[in-house]
C-alpha cells in the first residue's frame, strides 16, 4: 500500500515531464526506426523508379513506375516459377519438420528418460552446424544418385537446420503449458497420446503456428543449398533466381529489377512476421492455469 | 521512472518492497514451474518415487524421438562422416603403384589438410580463415553493442513500441540473399552510400572497403535481432530491483552495471553465441555483396563452395571439415569460458532454470492485483 501511494506521483511526473530524458528517448526510438527501415525503404524506392532513372537519388521516385516489376514477371525471366519452387521447398520442409519435430519436442518437454540432456544438447548443437559442411558431401551424393535439380535435393538438406530449430522452439512452448492440465486429462481417463492430441496440441497451437512461420522463413531464406543443388533455371528458388538476374547491358547489374524482385520476395515475409509478432506475445501471456 | 522522483519514498518503504518481492518470487514454485510429473507440493520427494512415476517413459521417449534422430543422422551424421572420408581423397589423374594412369578418386591421406595449412592452397586457406575470424569478431562486437543499446531504448520507450517492434523485425525478415543485393546496390560506385559520404569509394572492388561493406550489411541485419532477444531478458527484471537500488542512491550507470547487465547476461550470452556461430559460416553476404572470387571477403564457406563447384571435392571437404572443427572449438570455448547456458531451457532442473522460471511470471503478469 505504501509503495503505491508514493509511487503514483513519481510515475505521473516522469510520463508528463518533457525533460531531456524524454527527448532523448524519442530520439533513440527515431534512430532505431531509421536504422532498421532506411535500407529497406531504399530497396522499395529503387524498385519503383523507371529503369532509366536507376541512379536517381531523390527520396521518392520521380515519376513512379512499375516497369521493374513488369520486367521481373516477364515470362522469359521465370520468376513466377522460382517463387513457386521456393513455396514448394519451404512449405514441404515446414510440414515435415513440424510433423516429426512436434512429437520429439513433446518427449523433451514432458517425459523423463535417460540421456535427455544429451539428446537436447545434440539437437541444439546441430542447429549450429555450418551448412557448407553438409552441402559439399551431399552435392557429391546427389550427383551420384541423380537428385540434382530436384525438390528433394533442396528439402532434405533444409531439414538439417529447420528440424533442430523447430524442436528447440516447440520444446520451450510445450514447457510453458502447465503439466497439471495433462495430468488432469489422464486422471479423467485419457491415455498419454490422447492427452497430447486433445489437450496439449490445441493449447500449443499458437506456439506451433509461430514455429511454423519461423521454420518457413528460415527455409524460404536459404541460399547456399538451393544454389548448390540446382543448376537448371526451372528448378531454382526465388533467392537464387534474383542473384542470377542478368542486365540488359551485358555486365551491368540490373539493380532495379533485383530490387523489385527483392520487394516481391520480402514483403510477404514482413507481413507474416508482423502477424507472428502478435502471436508470440499472446502465446507468452496466454499460458498458465486459469 | 526517473532519478529525481525516485528518491522521494521514505526508507520505511524498502522492507515492504523486498518482502513482497520474495513472496511473489516463491509463488510460481507452487503453481506452474514444478517438474513434469511430480506433484507440485512434493518437491523433495525421494528419488525412488520419482523414478516409479516415470517408469516406462523411456520407451515412449525413444519412440517419439526416433524420427527426429533418424532424420538428423541422415542429413547431418552421414554428410559429416562422408566429408571426413572425402577429405582424404583427391580427384583427378594420378599414377598408381605400377605407374599406370588412374583417373577418378584416389586416396591421398592427409594431403588435403597439409595443402591447406602449408602447401599449395596455404595462402588461400589462411586468407579465408583470417577473413572468417575478422568478420566474426567485428560483427559480433558491433552487433552486441548496438543490439544492447536498442534493447535499452526499446525498454524505456514510452510511445511507439508497436512501431519499434515492427521495424526491428524488418531486417531480420529480409532474406540474407536479398540483403546482399540490396547492400550491393547501396554500395555501388554511383550508389547512395558514396553519395551521402561524398566519396568515391569502390566498395565492391577487392580490399578493405569490401570487408567493411560486408560487416555493415551483416550488422544491419542482425543487430536488431540481438536487441529483440535482449529486450526479452530486460523485461524479466522486476522494476522493484531498480527502484530499490535507486532508493539506495545508485545512479543509472551503476544500476546498469550491477543490476541490468548481470540479469540479462544469460539471455545476452545465448544470443551472442548464436550470432558467433552464424557468422562463422557466413556465405550469402560476401558471395552476393562483393563476389565469390574476391580474395578480401572470401570466407571458409565461400572457399569450400568454390572448390566443390570446380569439382575439387577433396579440398572442399577438407575446408568444410576444418570449418566444422573451428565452429565446435569456438562454441566449446565460449560455453566453457563464459558459461553460456544453452540448455537452460531444455534441462529439467538446474539452478539457472529454476531462477528463470521464478522470474518469468513476474514479467508476464505485470503489477500485482
Amino acid at each position: 500500500m505504501t509503495t503505491h501511494a508514493t509511487d503514483r506521483p513519481s510515475r505521473r511526473a516522469s510520463a508528463k515531464g518533457p525533460g531531456a530524458a524524454a527527448v532523448l528517448r524519442y530520439f533513440g526510438v527515431a534512430v532505431i526506426v531509421v536504422y532498421c527501415l532506411a535500407p529497406f525503404f531504399w530497396m522499395v524506392v529503387s524498385a519503383f523508379r523507371r529503369p532509366s532513372d536507376q541512379f536517381q537519388l531523390s527520396a521518392l521516385p520521380r515519376p513512379w513506375s512499375t516497369a521493374n516489376f513488369r520486367a521481373v514477371f516477364k515470362p522469359e525471366v521465370g520468376f513466377g516459377r522460382a517463387l513457386l519452387n521456393s513455396l514448394v521447398v519451404a512449405g514441404i520442409t515446414t510440414v515435415v519438420t513440424l510433423v516429426i519435430g512436434t512429437v520429439a519436442a513433446y518427449a523433451l518437454a514432458r517425459l523423463e528418460f535417460r540421456f535427455k540432456n544429451l539428446v537436447a544438447a545434440v539437437i541444439i548443437a546441430i542447429s549450429m552446424f555450418p551448412p557448407i559442411s553438409i552441402v559439399v558431401p551431399l552435392l557429391k551424393l546427389f550427383t551420384d544418385i541423380k537428385w540434382i535439380n530436384t525438390y528433394q535435393a533442396m528439402i532434405v538438406p533444409s531439414l538439417s537446420f529447420a528440424l533442430p530449430l523447430a524442436v528447440w522452439y516447440l520444446t520451450s512452448f510445450f514447457r510453458q503449458l502447465p503439466a497439471e492440465l495433462e495430468q488432469a486429462a489422464m486422471i479423467d481417463g485419457c491415455t498419454r497420446g490422447q492427452a497430447f492430441r486433445k489437450v496439449i496440441l490445441p493449447l500449443a497451437a499458437p506456439g506451433v503456428f509461430t514455429t511454423a512461420i519461423i521454420t518457413f522463413i528460415a527455409a524460404w531464406n536459404d541460399f547456399i543449398i538451393a544454389l548448390s543443388m540446382v543448376n537448371k533455371k526451372d528448378m531454382q528458388t526465388a533467392t537464387v533466381a534474383i542473384s542470377r538476374f542478368t542486365g540488359a547491358y551485358g555486365f551491368d547489374q540490373p539493380y532495379g529489377t533485383q530490387m523489385a524482385a527483392g520487394v516481391v520476395v520480402t514483403v510477404p515475409l514482413v507481413l507474416a512476421v508482423l502477424a507472428f509478432q502478435r502471436r508470440i506475445v499472446s502465446g507468452l501471456t496466454a499460458g498458465g492455469l486459469k | 521512472m526517473n532519478g529525481r522522483a525516485g528518491r522521494v519514498p521514505s526508507p520505511r518503504v524498502r522492507p515492504v518492497v523486498s518482502s513482497r518481492l520474495i513472496a511473489r518470487k516463491t509463488e510460481p514454485f507452487m503453481t506452474t514451474s514444478a517438474p513434469a510429473a511430480a506433484p507440485p507440493h512434493a518437491k523433495p520427494a525421494p528419488k525412488s518415487r520419482i523414478r516409479r512415476a516415470h517408469r516406462g517413459e523411456g520407451r515412449l521417449a525413444a519412440l517419439l524421438l526416433s524420427p527426429t534422430l533418424l532424420v538428423l543422422a541422415l542429413v547431418i551424421g552421414y554428410p559429416l562422416v562422408s566429408a571426413l572420408r572425402g577429405s582424404l581423397y583427391q580427384r583427378g589423374e594420378g599414377l598408381d603403384a605400377n605407374g599406370f594412369v588412374i583417373s577418378g578418386e584416389h586416396f591421398v591421406g592427409l594431403r588435403n589438410y597439409t595443402d591447406a595449412f602449408t602447401g599449395a592452397n596455404g595462402s588461400r586457406f589462411w586468407n579465408a580463415f583470417g577473413n572468417t575470424t575478422f568478420f566474426t569478431i567485428t560483427t559480433v562486437v558491433l552487433e552486441t553493442v548496438i543490439g544492447l543499446a536498442m534493447a535499452l531504448i526499446m525498454h524505456h520507450a514510452l510511445r511507439g513500441r508497436a512501431l519499434l517492434r515492427a521495424s526491428i523485425l524488418v531486417p531480420w525478415a529480409v532474406p540474407t540473399a536479398v540483403s546482399g543485393l540490396l547492400w550491393r546496390w547501396v554500395f555501388d560506385a554511383n550508389g547512395i552510400a558514396n553519395n551521402l559520404l561524398g566519396q568515391q569509394i569502390l566498395w565492391s572492388a577487392d580490399g578493405w572497403p569490401a570487408k567493411w561493406a560486408v560487416v555493415i550489411a551483416d550488422t544491419w541485419k542482425t543487430a536488431p535481432f540481438i536487441g529483440l532477444l535482449t529486450l526479452a531478458g530486460l523485461q524479466l527484471i522486476p522494476a522493484e530491483l531498480h527502484e530499490a537500488a535507486r532508493v539506495d542512491g545508485a545512479n543509472a550507470w551503476i544500476r546498469f552495471r550491477k543490476i541490468t547487465l548481470p540479469l540479462i547476461k544469460p539471455a545476452l550470452l545465448v544470443a551472442v553465441l548464436f550470432r558467433l556461430l552464424d557468422v562463422l559460416r557466413m556465405f550469402d553476404l560476401p558471395y552476393l555483396l562483393v563476389g565469390n572470387q574476391k580474395y578480401s571477403v572470401q570466407t571458409l564457406s565461400v572457399l569450400a563452395f568454390n572448390e566443390a563447384n570446380n569439382l575439387h571435392y577433396g579440398p572442399a571437404a577438407a575446408y568444410a571439415t576444418l570449418l566444422f572443427l573451428y565452429v565446435v572449438i569456438v562454441a566449446y570455448a565460449f560455453v566453457k569460458i563464459l558459461g553460456a547456458d544453452l540448455l537452460a531451457g531444455a534441462r529439467t532442473r538446474t539452478p539457472a532454470r529454476r531462477r528463470r522460471s521464478a522470474t518469468r511470471p513476474l514479467a508476464g503478469r505485470g503489477t500485482p492485483a
